[in-house]
């Protein structure tokens, strides 16, 4: 059988594939084959299937050039510089005042801060899978008896099935095994309330209490609570110092006083008592 | 896909041979990398950025790095509640664009603690503006830079099940830089559940989420330990018969169908991981019972049309397809008779020009072809390849010569004709210049004498039906 000769390229660019496969089917029979037999001597050639590891050189010129690429390539930031702005508006949530002007960062401070809200307690937490814990240790009231009998504490790490039986065993757990840090925001145990819980204060606030002047006193408001607070309220500077009390209301009800150390909103200082450069 | 930045140099600043000759540098760096094992390249997410004036494929950075002071400075107007901390935040991170910067901001005591407390912040932009500067750490070329980061991974992987688009795609890219560091970080991001985080988030609907997803694993699989720590996770069988071979060479048939209608740059860069995937899979090991068969002819098509669109520009990808090519030839008799019957051997021959490996392929190809049995050998004949081999023995490259020896060999086996035709084109004479090289004389001398043997007292079988076995369908 001969073929007329004319490029391949200009005859299959010509042709779509799925055309080509009727054709494929109905004109070419497959030619017969012979039973394979092992090579004659001197010779040696066997087909085989080739591999070759991933730092052979045949793979060199394509790895090259994906490099290349790599490096040359710039963001694929969704359009930061352009979002469109609108007039502001509030959030919805109640009780939260934070102001938009783009639609964007409305999302972003949704997705923080009210997505994955407990609705007995209000606390946000930055997962959904970190809620349903939270919900499940601090508001369900079998979780607390069945505690007591088994290990119900479960490690907080994705894909890791252990159960603890008590809150400090599971952080024991996601520090020694896990390499977690020991003061890991989103693992705080839940505490009885008590009048003490305010000597949780460090003496002055330094570096090396973690940064966030309002969200800490807050937190320690609400005594080590596992979850981000939200207390933007207390951010906004064109509120009043005196302001925030009213969103603060809930949150006293946690608490027995607040420390006289603590002063909010705008105008707190916290500064550094001394920043020593490391070794 | 990610799209090239858009330069925009000024002429007059830099002339073509100079751009050239970084050009090359570059490339010479790569290679020397890579061939040490330490090919590693990071990413970047930032906002615009222009090229300046030299041309340099680097990115202008607005301002100038900052002093030690600027930083303690900024560090401590970060900690104060009011607007100014923004502002703050985001000139701090304009700094760490700067390896100075960022190498002066690690060095301080307590930054970290710092720049991890903004970035847990319940302050959406806060945040985002902290997670912005632990992103130009972790892009840092000084190890120490981006070392000074794994405190804050156990956080970067909390985000990733958070529901911010944005924040979780910067999780992911900042992941990804990490990952590809040192051993120190993937021991740390290992036992933190990475991989399950990673596993979760291929659930996401959205796309740029998907690719740092991708961007993040093809890092960790970059380790030198990835073959006993990190693969061991993925399972080839499982892949298979979850259907992963369709899928691909139903993607090669899209990439190659769409290739005449829209613009192809970069499409090399696609088709390649896809390319390497299926011939992996292909030369997966049968004994670990998933022996993969592929039966689309229209990948052979598909192959073709990418080998001749890319063979001026990006010749490695010539290489690689032909690779794909020997292993569903090898075993596949569906190909070998697709290639002869739809006139694809010409193209296949008009490669045997090119470079030594791709000659090679290329005659290890039609061994495979030839080995099929007297049909196979007499298309091979009837379509010329006689002559193609004949100018390949006036080349010297002993492996090359070798393989054209087995490919003789295999011709007059099934069809004696070969030999008789190959005699009267001056066949012994090109034979001649290899008879005196050790690893091919044997071979030489076996074929000469091959080829002076009449036909009809060969102890060749006739290329009737009654060798042949026709496959079941």
């Amino acid at each position: 059988m001969s073929v007329a000769p004319s490029s391949p390229g200009q005859r299959y660019d010509r042709m779509l594939l799925p055309e080509l496969s009727v054709t494929l089917r109905l004109e070419q029979p497959l030619l017969p084959v012979m039973p394979r037999t092992p090579p004659r001597a001197p010779f040696c050639f066997s087909p085989s299937r080739l591999r070759f590891h991933r730092q052979h050189e045949f793979f060199e010129d394509g790895d090259i050039h994906r490099h290349m690429y790599l490096q040359e390539i710039l963001t694929h930031v969704t359009e930061v510089t352009e979002r469109p702005k609108v007039s502001e508006f509030c959030c919805h949530i109640v009780g939260c005042c934070q102001v938009f002007d783009t639609l964007d960062s409305y999302e972003h401070h949704y997705n923080t801060l009210h997505r994955n809200m407990c609705s007995f307690c209000k606390r946000s937490f930055p997962s959904g899978h970190l809620l349903d814990t939270h919900i499940l240790e601090w508001h369900d009231s079998l979780f607390q008896i069945m505690a007591e009998k088994q290990n119900m504490y479960q490690c907080l790490v994705e894909g890791c099935a252990e159960k603890f039986k008590s809150s400090k065993d599971r952080k024991d757990h996601l520090v020694k095994v896990h390499l977690y840090p020991s003061d890991f925001r989103f693992d705080r145990p839940k505490k009885v309330k008590s009048s003490t819980k305010h000597r949780k204060l460090p003496p002055k606030l330094d570096v090396s209490v973690p940064m966030d002047v309002s969200v800490e006193t807050c937190e320690q408001l609400q005594m080590d609570s596992m979850e981000v607070c939200s207390s933007e309220s207390l951010e906004s500077p064109t509120q009043p110092v005196s302001g925030p009390a009213s969103s603060l209301q809930e949150k006293q009800l946690y608490k027995a006083r607040i420390p006289s150390t603590i002063c909010f909103g705008q105008g707190a200082s916290r500064g550094f008592k001394s920043m020593k450069k490391k070794v | 896909m990610w799209s090239r930045r858009s330069c925009r140099y000024r002429p007059d600043a830099i002339g073509l041979e100079e751009l050239r000759a970084r050009r090359r540098e570059q490339e010479s760096a790569l290679r020397k990398a890579r061939r040490q094992q330490q090919l590693v390249s990071k990413r970047l997410l930032r906002e615009d950025s222009i090229v300046n004036g030299d041309g340099q494929a680097g990115v202008e950075i607005a301002t100038d790095p900052l002093s030690e002071q600027e930083v303690l400075q900024l560090l401590r107007d970060v900690q104060r509640g009011t607007e100014e901390r923004k502002k703050s935040l985001y000139r701090l991170r304009q700094g760490l664009q700067h390896k100075e910067t960022q190498q002066r901001f690690v060095r301080l005591e307590g930054s970290m603690r710092i720049l991890i407390g903004l970035f847990t912040s319940s302050l959406a932009d806060v945040q985002m503006e902290a997670a912005r500067c632990l992103h130009e750490l972790s892009h840092s070329s000084d190890p120490a830079v981006s070392e000074a980061c794994l405190p804050a991974t156990s956080y970067l992987l909390t985000y990733l099940s958070g529901q911010s688009v944005e924040l979780t795609e910067l999780c992911l890219y900042t992941l990804g830089n990490l990952a590809v560091e040192s051993n120190t970080v993937r021991k740390q991001l290992l036992p933190q559940g990475i991989i399950p985080a990673l596993v979760s988030s291929i659930q996401s609907p959205h796309l740029a989420v998907l690719e740092g997803l991708g961007y993040v694993l093809s890092q960790l699989l970059q380790a030198k330990e990835a073959p006993t720590k990190i693969i061991p996770h993925v399972n080839n069988a499982l892949l298979v018969s979850q259907g992963i071979v369709s899928t691909l060479v139903l993607l090669l048939l899209e990439l190659a169908s769409g290739m005449s209608k829209a613009a192809t740059e970069g499409l090399e860069l696609l088709i390649c991981p896809v390319l390497r995937c299926l011939s992996n899979l292909l030369a997966e090991d049968e004994t670990e019972g998933c022996k993969v068969q592929i039966q689309d002819e229209r990948l052979l098509v598909a192959l073709f049309l990418f080998m001749q669109h890319f063979l001026q520009q990006h010749p490695f990808l010539v290489q690689e397809c032909l690779w794909l090519l020997n292993n569903l030839t090898a075993d596949e008799p569906i190909f070998c008779s697709a290639v002869l019957t739809l006139g694809l051997l010409p193209a296949l021959l008009q490669l045997l020009a090119c470079s030594q490996m791709m000659t090679l392929l290329v005659l290890t190809v039609l061994c495979n072809i030839a080995e099929k049995g007297p049909a196979y050998c007499h298309q091979l004949h009837q379509q010329a390849v006689l002559p193609a081999l004949l100018s390949i023995l006036t080349l010297s490259d002993v492996q090359v010569i070798g393989q054209s020896l087995e490919l003789l060999h295999l011709l007059f086996l099934h069809l004696p004709e070969a030999a008789d035709d190959f005699v009267s084109q001056a066949g012994l004479q090109a034979l001649e210049q290899h008879k005196d090289n050790p690893q091919l004389e044997e071979r030489v001398r076996a074929l000469k004498e091959t080829s002076l043997q009449p036909a009809a007292t060969s102890q060749i079988f006739p290329h009737t039906a009654s060798a042949a076995v026709l496959p079941s369908t």
